[in-house]
């Protein structure tokens, strides 16, 4: 019974507004005040009973809610024959209600074409070799699976068999499509936009990249900053307040009307769903344009970043260095082709950038087996080949190793700095042979990026970096940024947060969320540029999920946004019920029904502010679009 | 132990989300610290011992409060 009058709580509301409608018409055009007072005591009954059985079950479990408020109100209302008041107030209360449900649901409409993209079936080769369409759950790690064109990848896996595109939009925000072959990754959710792949499953369901990303969104909806924590706790007792109050209130002057005015107006409903609103929809968009907030804490502090920093390697630059200048040092009787192969197999051990930069550039080239490889943090590799001990790193690595640099090389690593490189020194049983710089180009856009961030408010934009101080001088020079060091290991970057902090600073610290985790957990901001990759989404408070900078500034706007809008929503709740309480005691309109009325109206309002965030993205858009025209 | 979601039907005032709480945290078997009801995304998420309390007496007691689920989706801790 129960049940089945909470689930028809919306047609309920519908037949009360008939009987009011019917009450008023038999009441003014018939003169009937049997039919009048009949359809008002049904009306009255019809609709505080949803209310009442919710108020039951809160109360059941200790929690006085508005629902409580409103009976209590009704029920007076009804006693002292106040019948029009009774049946108003009800019909305006689950009115409220439905319209706050549909409004909700356009809050919550971006997750929810998030959490739609998720793939459904999928098709698995069963133990003749067939494949048979399944549903997702039924899909094991190491399944083989089968993709067709137009198909949604099913779960993270490997290519198998097959080539084609997929578009991952859904993981990385990159609308244009990647090439997959065998042996590439693939993500669930992604869309496979033309060929036939086979696949293996590797990872299933919640622990595909795809389903991390709905649960921490979904848990960054509902995760709770200071404020909202207190704005529970207030409310957990201030409606118990109302109530105590409303009671005071009529046992001093025995006016159940002002009483029960008293326990509708006081109804903090406007405070409880105007916070977790803005939340909603900040979070909402900011997905929809692949920007992850984990949270409404996070929002608090982002929106008041003063300082960021970027770490440089892949973040402001393009992160596909190349070789740009080597030199050679070689005595008559080194093989320059044998050295040079030492080098590519001690290089081809790591999968560091420059490495990467350096065997694209040695191309095809005899290999040997490397022994005893020996990663230097902050230095280098050191490794055996062919019996030889090599050395490959930086100038710190061959201090450590002892390797002499007589004057001319001096000059060349003074000369290669300058050209903005960073050093890869090699040397064979302790002798310098290679010097190579390696160059990387600044992102396009970056600089016009970074200029929208300071007019959003941040002061400074600092680059910490790895690389030799010439490298991180002229990319701070060329991008205006106001201060710039290099030769940082990844914990002095963290000691030089934490002494901005110390200084004050708001720090915001925007990395590939790999190696710098130290700085991302340090900084009150660790924003991760990241291809969703598993560590940048576990380890950091934003995820930009495309390597793409252009995301920040919308991040920061929206946040800025959002955290503005909760203001103004918390101000227009506390501002309502404070006017309509006063009102009750100094004006002579104040009924019941217009204070339901405001009541809900304020929550319609509050909804309505919070969705205004959604379409946060248009008003950038459309700045965007104006700044490339101005820029042809 | 299990781990078990249930995806609820769209749910719209906070106290509900309060009532749902207070409903399955009384319920015998419930890990207390693993229950969340997340209010935005209408899920509630919990361990359960499957050996004191059934999925299906769960749900129950939450479709008693006028809250249909709508699926419910279980895992081996």
């Amino acid at each position: 019974m129960q049940r089945f009058i909470l689930k028809k709580k919306n047609q309920i509301t519908l037949i009360i507004a008939i009987f009011i409608v019917l009450a008023y018409v038999s009441e003014f055009v018939f003169k009937n005040h049997e039919i009048a007072f009949g359809s008002l005591v049904i009306a009255s009954v019809m609709g505080v009973l949803p209310i009442a059985i919710q108020a039951y079950q809160a109360l059941r479990v200790k929690v006085i809610s508005i629902d409580l408020l409103v009976t209590i109100a009704v029920t007076g209302a009804f006693i002292i024959k106040n019948l029009e008041e009774s049946a108003i107030v009800t019909f305006l209360f689950l009115f409220g209600e439905f319209l706050e449900q549909r409004t909700l649901n356009k809050t919550r409409s971006a997750i929810k074409s998030l959490t739609e993209m998720a793939p459904e079936s999928a098709l698995k080769q069963m133990e003749n070799g067939e494949f048979i369409e399944v549903e997702v759950d039924e899909v094991e790690e190491g399944d083989i699976l089968l993709v067709k064109t137009g198909a949604k990848i099913p779960v993270d896996g490997t290519v198998l068999i097959g080539e084609g595109h997929i578009n991952e939009a859904s993981i990385t925000g990159e609308p244009v499509p990647a090439s997959k072959k065998k042996d590439s990754k693939v993500y669930a959710g992604t869309i496979l936009e033309n060929g036939t792949i086979q696949i293996v499953a590797n990872r299933v369901g919640e622990d595909t990249t795809f389903g991390k990303i709905i649960e921490l969104v979904e848990e960054a909806q509902d995760s709770k900053s200071e404020a909202e924590r207190f704005i529970d706790k207030f409310s957990k007792y201030y409606t118990p307040a109302v109530l105590i109050l409303a009671i005071i209130v009529w046992l001093i002057t025995r006016d159940t009307e002002i009483a029960i005015i008293i326990l509708v107006l006081g109804c903090p409903g406007a405070l409880v769903i105007g916070v977790p609103v803005s939340n909603v929809a900040g979070i909402g968009n900011g997905a929809k344009n692949g920007i992850l907030l984990k949270g409404s804490e996070v929002i608090q502090d982002f929106s008041k970043t003063d300082t960021i920093v970027f770490d440089k390697t892949g973040t402001l630059t393009m992160g596909n260095p190349k070789v740009a200048d080597k030199e050679i040092y070689t005595n008559k009787e080194d093989d320059i082709d044998k050295i040079l192969s030492y080098l590519a197999s001690v290089e081809n051990e790591s999968d560091h950038p420059l490495a990467k930069a350096i065997i694209e550039h040695l191309g095809n080239i005899e290999l040997y087996e490397v022994e005893k490889t020996d990663v230097v943090k902050g230095g280098g590799i050191v490794a055996r080949v062919n019996g030889h001990r090599i050395a490959v790193g930086n100038v710190t690595l061959m201090q450590q190793e002892k390797v002499i640099l007589d004057e001319q090389v001096s000059a060349d690593i003074a000369k290669f700095e300058a050209n903005g490189n960073s050093l890869v020194l090699t040397s064979i049983d302790g002798k310098l042979k290679v010097l190579m710089g390696i160059r990387d180009q600044i992102r396009p856009g970056v600089k016009m990026e970074l200029q929208k961030l300071k007019k959003l408010g941040v002061k400074s934009l600092v680059l910490l970096s790895g690389d030799n101080q010439g490298t991180v001088d002229l990319v701070a020079n060329e991008l205006g940024l106001t201060e710039a060091h290099g030769h940082m290991l990844p914990e002095d970057k963290a000691a030089y947060i934490e002494k901005l902090q110390a200084k004050g600073h708001i720090v915001a610290f925007v990395g590939d969320g790999v190696n710098d985790s130290p700085s991302l957990a340090i900084a009150q901001i660790g924003i991760a540029m990241g291809n969703g990759t598993d560590v940048a989404i576990e380890t950091s408070d934003v995820v930009l999920m495309n390597s793409d900078l252009s995301r920040l500034p919308h991040a920061l706007g929206l946040v800025k946004a959002t955290a503005n809008n909760m203001r103004q929503n918390i101000v227009i709740a506390i501002g309502v019920v404070v006017v309509l309480l006063a009102s009750v005691f100094l004006s002579e309109w104040m009924n019941m029904s217009i204070g339901m009325l405001v009541h809900e109206g304020s929550i319609l309002v509050v909804i309505l502010n919070g969705m205004r965030l959604l379409r946060y993205k248009l008003r950038y858009r459309k700045s965007k679009m104006e700044l490339k025209t101005t820029n042809n | 132990m299990k781990k078990a979601t249930i995806q609820l039907e769209t749910l719209t005032c906070p106290s509900c989300a309060q009532k749902i709480e207070g409903t399955v945290k009384s319920l015998t078997g419930i890990e207390i610290e693993s229950l969340k009801v997340l209010f935005n995304s209408s899920k509630v998420k919990f361990n359960f011992d499957d050996e004191k309390i059934s999925i299906k007496e769960i749900e129950n007691a939450i479709s008693k409060l006028g809250y249909e689920d709508k699926k419910s989706k279980i895992n081996e801790l």
